[in-house]
């Protein structure tokens, strides 16, 4: 449980800030280390190519992986959740890379991507630093969003561990039921039912803090308090 | 399941002796009638009668035996979807809730003896009424037309053969021939739908009449999704379409509907098909049960309960709540605030803080598709909105054609929440 993609990225960009010099001092620092990263990146080569030579395998390539869109490789079959996530503007950053390596499934929901995650925060700096390296854009602006030093807000525990009461779940699903069919086919808008808790919980959070894109799940995912959230997950965990 | 739930609903035991048998039509067992199976009366009904188990007898009175849903019916017109899958019957709602469905008109309520009257003539007594009529159109609001010309102009603004009529019209209009929409003041039902409308007949014109010309006469300033339309115009059926607002005449006009014409503060128009869609006004019935005030029923904001009288509840486009529009959407939120707020006065169960939202899908063209949206809370004087959103211009063409995707997925789950 404590395992389970705690962390939320939130990320500091040049732009969002004011007053540029002091910021793009901050983020000019090293994302990691990236010879470690290499020698991580062998756990992925099962699936992933990177480099001059990479092509897709079971996994897309990942040359010029940050700053694409989600799902963006022409011809690629991406699962449908990371195909939505990209439609709807998942664009890969290194906030974004770091939560789905992290939590693959956390971050998009049935990923076909078959990688239980990376637990250790350095460890996944390393990788990423290594990473950074073939992405050609914008490599040489190491202030531009890509490469922005990743600030991590710890979803806490207590939020995680909170027991979701079912009925209560049943009660707020009649909102969520306008959309996602209760008998969980999925027709354009995904399925929600049989979810793991904390994948729905961390997925409704991680909307809530404008993470994933999608403006009526925002909205939707903002109204709701950390119990209603995990009431919600609790029901449709259940759902017959 | 069972269980929580009965704590959760806090059911006496007599309740709970009723659950053993839900389908037994026990005496005494408090009554509620619900008037019109659309996106309101539908919801609510089955929300009311799976809610309860049994406790509550739940009857649903309609004329129609297939409910043919308005939205998407643009759709239609445009060729993206066919008129048999919008209708939907009442037969899962009478078998698996136990509701009983009466396919009638009500003709008239008395309310001081709870009753209702039904065409067929029987009466039918009941303990909490709830009303969603949908609308009616104000007479003498375009001057030439009344419902009677609806063949030679229709509305096609409630659902089924309306549609069908449009859509034959405006395929049979010859090469190069001109359509015309008269445009609704507000409030009226579905404030983006007139306008999906015009972007969905251009869409089937551009296939067989790339000639052929959209006229627009409309007497608001502005209208929902304006800039998105507008530039899904220029994008996909340039030179296509033009728009009079009031600053041009647009609230001037006038139809004859025998002579093909549309006249624009006074300057005469032939055209080839026209559909004209009227100022609105809650469903009759509404306005017999003295429900309404002006031209709609008002209703607390917290409950949807008619402010009129406190055993009658009013849902949907009939009502005046504030900031909601007027959309299946939003029926189908307000029915289910209205089904917590009736099973807690008759069964005693929870009865949560009100939360409604909303959420409006619109095609413009091939999968290009946009959306507005916002989430409501009740405050003293009205359902107010609290946070909203819209499409951006310039979206890239993969979260258009997911967007539209999206409304096909919404369809398919609102369909369902209402029919079961
Ligand atoms: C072209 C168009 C496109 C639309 N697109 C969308 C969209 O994309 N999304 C969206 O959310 N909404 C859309 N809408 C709006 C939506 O259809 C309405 O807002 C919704 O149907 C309102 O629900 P309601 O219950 O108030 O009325 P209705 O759904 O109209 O239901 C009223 C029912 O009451 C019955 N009735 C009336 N009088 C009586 C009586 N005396 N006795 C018994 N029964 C009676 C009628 O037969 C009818 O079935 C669209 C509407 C149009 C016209």
């Amino acid at each position: 449980m404590a395992r389970i993609a705690a962390h939320i990225a939130v990320i500091l960009t040049a732009a969002a800030l004011p007053g540029g010099a002091a910021v793009a001092l901050e983020e000019a620092a090293p994302i990691g280390d990236a010879e470690r990263g290499a020698e991580l990146f062998t756990d992925c080569v099962g699936c992933h190519q990177v480099g001059p030579e990479a092509e897709n395998r079971i996994g897309p390539h990942l040359n010029d992986i940050f700053g694409r869109r989600a799902g963006a490789i022409e011809g690629f079959p991406y699962s449908e959740g990371l195909a939505r996530m990209g439609a709807d503007g998942l664009t890969w950053t290194l906030e974004t890379l770091d939560a789905y390596i992290e939590n693959p499934r956390a971050l998009v929901s049935r990923t076909r991507m078959a990688y239980p995650g990376m637990e250790s925060a350095g460890d996944r700096a390393d990788l990423l630093a290594y990473l950074r390296q073939f992405s050609a854009s914008p490599a040489n602006i190491p202030e531009a969003e890509p490469t922005a030093i990743v600030r991590e807000v710890d979803l806490p525990p207590e939020v995680l561990e909170i027991a979701g009461d079912p009925a209560y779940g049943e009660y707020l699903s009649a909102e969520c039921t306008t959309c996602h069919r209760r008998d969980g086919a999925s027709d354009g808008i995904p399925s929600i039912t049989n979810w793991p808790e904390e994948d729905f919980v961390v997925a409704m959070h991680a909307y809530r803090q404008e993470i994933r894109p999608h403006p009526v799940m925002q909205m939707m995912a903002k109204r709701l308090s950390d119990d209603e959230i995990a009431a919600l997950a609790a029901y449709f965990a259940r759902i017959d | 399941m069972t269980l929580d739930r009965r704590a959760f609903i806090g059911t006496t035991a007599a309740a709970a002796a009723t659950l053993a048998a839900p389908m037994v039509r026990a005496q005494g067992r408090p009554r509620v009638v619900v008037v019109g199976g659309g996106c309101g009366g539908a919801t609510a009904a089955r929300y009311i009668a799976k809610d309860s188990e049994g406790a509550i007898d739940v009857t649903l009175i309609e004329p129609t035996r297939t409910y043919y849903t308005c939205f998407f019916s643009n759709l239609y017109i445009g060729g993206f979807q066919e008129m048999d899958d919008l209708g939907h019957g009442y037969g899962t709602l009478a078998a698996d809730y136990g509701i009983n469905v009466v396919h009638d008109w009500v003709t008239a309520v008395d309310r001081d003896a709870k009753s209702v009257t039904l065409a067929s003539g029987g009466a039918l007594p009941y303990d909490r009424l709830v009303v969603s009529p949908g609308i009616d159109f104000v007479e003498g609001s375009v001057p030439g037309w009344s419902v009677a010309d609806q063949d030679a102009m229709p509305h096609a603004y409630k659902g089924g053969t309306q549609a069908e009529l449009l859509k034959a019209q405006v395929m049979a209009m010859p090469e190069g021939g001109r359509y015309a929409m008269v445009a609704p003041p507000n409030p009226y039902r579905c404030p983006p739908g007139p306008y999906e409308r015009v972007s969905m007949v251009a869409h089937a014109l551009s296939q067989v009449n790339p000639t052929a010309k959209i006229l627009i006469v409309d007497p608001k300033a502005k209208f929902s999704k304006q800039a998105l339309f507008e530039e899904g115009w220029q994008k996909h059926y340039s030179g296509m379409i033009e728009r009079i607002g009031p600053d041009f005449g647009g609230d001037k006009v006038e139809v004859d509907p025998a002579a093909m014409t549309v006249s624009i503060d006074g300057m005469v128009e032939k055209v080839d098909a026209c559909n004209v869609i009227p100022a609105q006004k809650a469903g009759r019935i509404a306005h017999q049960a003295g429900l309404t005030e002006g031209n709609w029923a008002p209703v607390e904001p917290d409950s949807m309960r008619s402010k009129k009288d406190p055993n009658v509840w009013v849902l949907g486009d009939a009502t005046s709540q504030g900031d909601m529009p007027k959309s299946g959407f939003s029926a189908n939120s307000q029915a289910k605030v209205a089904a917590m707020a009736i099973r807690g006065e008759l069964t005693g169960s929870a009865v949560f803080p009100a939360r409604y939202s909303n959420t409006c899908w619109s095609l413009i063209a091939t999968e290009d598709g946009v959306k507005v949206g916002a989430s409501y809370e009740p405050t003293e004087e009205k359902i107010a909105s609290v946070s909203s959103f819209i499409s951006d211009t310039g979206e890239d063409a993969a979260l258009r054609r997911q967007t539209y995707e999206e409304s096909l997925g919404w369809y398919s789950g609102i369909t369902s929440d209402m029919f079961g």
